[in-house]
């Protein structure tokens, strides 16, 4: 039988050792300092933090590779609504545990449907990051961004982002996440193939079967 | 009333409650900054001198919460009861404030005046419990005249844990005044002259139940369930904002100073420590290597109980209700009374003025109380075996 109470000193003396040991070890520290400092030598995360309104974030700024907060819609480089991915199919906007995207598919002026959104706005002031838009798209088109500035004077407009706001470059993520970056590219491009294989085989097939039509009429014939 | 009784008054509770307002200023820094290392973070860091890029660790956050809270705009809820919900933290302030009159603080300044403390009276300790008592009639109040679900439910958490844990709270106390035979927080003090309370096994006992009522009386962690910032809201104050919500907060702080102080005074010998030494010529107040000696070890001890209760809230987990009230009624109160018990055998075998019986008293107390305290634990253990998988390997 253990002694009473140890279990509560136990955790005590972990609690402790986090007190002291921050005060010693940045790279305990886990999160961005805001801070002025201008150490050179500190971890990616921490650094510093720009003073006056307009000037740049220094290089350590950088925010981590896993950190991430709201949605962006990806495009393939060029004019944003030409190459963009996303073909308003709207099952984010189902999947959306907050509701907080809304989706208007794109129409010609034929009244036919062209692949892409007319509308397509995140309220990130109802977003909770959940990623679950990510995970169900089928088109790798809706990613998580990492901007974090996004205080405004206006809680309604300021924080309703717009699709061409939302319009991100796959340069961009690859910038910001880029081992995801890589990996998805990388399961698109094997998508891609495999695509083209069953194309090309289902291709092959149908040759296959059109010669065979035509060397059994071509037997009729010569019977 | 006289002038000059006035003016007694004014120099010896103007400077308590200064005192008191910049220390609670300044704990919500340290608890800030405590908190945010435990978890490895930095804390507030940024606000220091105005107008300057000095930020002095950040010491200036508080003073910049406190103009924040009284720009807020004070928004009272349609349907709400508004006198009361004036009346709430006004009144769960005033408590806070008064029971610090009573501790046995001697201040250089009041020496030449008559009290030593604020209000010299002799049932000091049973004020004190009877007014920190209405500190449950200011929660109820708020959660009531909030006109909210939420509110109210919080309120009557709150009630139900602070009246649970006055009983152990008052009964742990009882063994002290026992002991000494005298209510009067200074005489308390003074019996402790070089030997405080808390070195005795009752002592201890009793003193670890205090402080562990205390931290539920306050509603500080792990017992902070009326107000779980992460589970209910904000419980009895969810409706109040602005400088109401300010006061409570200060109530709150001021209160968790005020049952230090009484921990200190019960158990921890007051104002004593080294450079203080018992008065042997008239048997009155100690003697002082310099003025106001007390009155710094009595703070610092305060301040040692505060950062053990940050300490703790750092690093224990939240209880649920039925624990909370389970503890409060089936381990606590059965253990302070059986340590009333033992402190009156004890008290009986100390009259006999013999070493031997004493040590042999010391050892029995001991065992008594640590047999009792696994004993409860065992009894009280819930009867929880490990899961089962049914279909699952």
């Amino acid at each position: 039988m253990s002694i009473l109470g140890a279990g509560i000193f136990k955790g005590m003396k972990v609690t402790l050792w986090n007190f002291v040991l921050s005060y010693f070890r940045r790279d305990r520290l886990t999160t961005n300092d805001y801070s002025w400092r201008p150490d050179g030598d500190l971890p990616q995360g921490i650094g510093d933090y720009p003073k006056e309104e307009g000037e740049q974030l220094s290089d350590t700024t950088t925010v981590t590779n896993y950190s991430r907060n709201f949605p962006m819609l990806l495009h393939d480089g060029g004019e944003p609504m030409d190459t963009v991915r996303c073909v308003a199919c709207q099952i984010c906007e189902r999947e959306c545990p907050p509701q907080c995207i809304y989706i208007e598919k794109d129409y010609d002026e034929n009244g036919k449907y062209i692949k892409r959104p007319a509308v397509f706005d995140i309220d990130v002031s109802v977003c909770m990051s959940c990623q679950i838009c990510v995970e169900v798209c089928p088109f790798d088109a809706i990613v998580m961004n990492s901007q974090f500035e996004l205080s405004t004077p206006d809680r309604f407009g300021g924080l309703l982002v717009r699709r061409d706001d939302l319009l991100k470059s796959n340069d961009y993520y690859h910038q910001i996440h880029p081992e995801e970056a890589a990996a998805r590219d990388q399961k698109m491009a094997a998508e891609k193939a495999a695509k083209e294989a069953k194309k090309k085989a289902a291709e092959e097939k149908a040759r296959a079967a059109a010669e065979k039509k035509a060397a059994e009429a071509a037997m009729g014939d010569a019977e | 009333m006289s002038l000059e009784l006035l003016t007694d008054i004014l120099i010896a509770t103007v400077p308590l409650m200064l005192i008191f307002a910049t220390l609670f200023a300044f704990t919500t820094w340290l608890e800030r900054k405590a908190l945010a290392r435990i978890q490895n973070r930095i804390g507030p860091n940024k606000v220091g001198i105005p107008c300057t890029r000095i930020s002095l660790f950040g010491l200036g956050q508080p003073a910049a919460d406190g103009i924040k809270m009284l720009f807020k705009e004070d928004i009272v809820p349609r349907g709400a009861d508004r006198l009361f919900h004036l009346l709430a933290p006004i009144l769960a302030l005033i408590p806070a404030m008064l029971v610090l009159c009573f501790l046995p603080l001697e201040f250089p300044w009041t020496k030449s005046l008559l009290p030593v403390q604020a209000f010299l009276l002799d049932g000091a300790v049973i004020f004190f419990f009877a007014i920190t008592g209405l500190n449950t009639l200011a929660v109820f109040m708020a959660g009531w005249a909030s006109r909210n679900k939420y509110s109210l439910l919080g309120g009557m958490r709150a009630v139900a844990q602070m009246v649970s844990y006055e009983i152990p709270l008052v009964l742990s106390a009882v063994i002290v005044v026992m002991m000494v035979g005298n209510l009067n927080a200074a005489e308390i003090a003074k019996a402790q002259t070089g030997w405080w309370f808390v070195f005795t096994p009752w002592g201890l006992a009793a003193f670890i139940i205090f402080f562990i009522a205390a931290l539920a009386e306050t509603n500080r962690s792990p017992f902070d369930l009326p107000e779980a910032e992460s589970e209910i809201i904000a419980g009895y104050f969810t409706e109040y904002s602005g400088f109401k919500f300010a006061l409570f907060f200060l109530g709150e702080y001021i209160a968790m100073f005020a049952i230090s102080g009484l921990a200190v005074t019960l158990f921890l010998g007051g104002g004593d420590g080294p450079g203080v030494t018992m008065n042997l010529v008239d048997q009155g107040l100690p003697t002082e290597a310099f003025p106001g000696l007390t009155v710094i070890w009595f703070l610092m001890k305060i301040f040692a109980l505060i950062a053990v209760m940050i300490w703790l809230r750092g690093t224990l987990p939240r209880l649920r209700v039925d624990q909370l009230m389970g503890f409060a009624w089936k381990f606590m109160l059965p253990l302070s009374i059986l340590n009333i018990l033992v402190a009156g055998f004890a008290w009986h075998a100390e009259q006999l003025d013999n070493t031997f019986i004493t040590v042999i008293t010391w050892v029995i107390s001991l065992a008594v109380l640590y047999g009792a305290a696994s004993g409860l634990n065992q009894l009280n253990r819930p009867n929880v075996r490990p899961r089962e998988y049914k279909y699952a390997e």
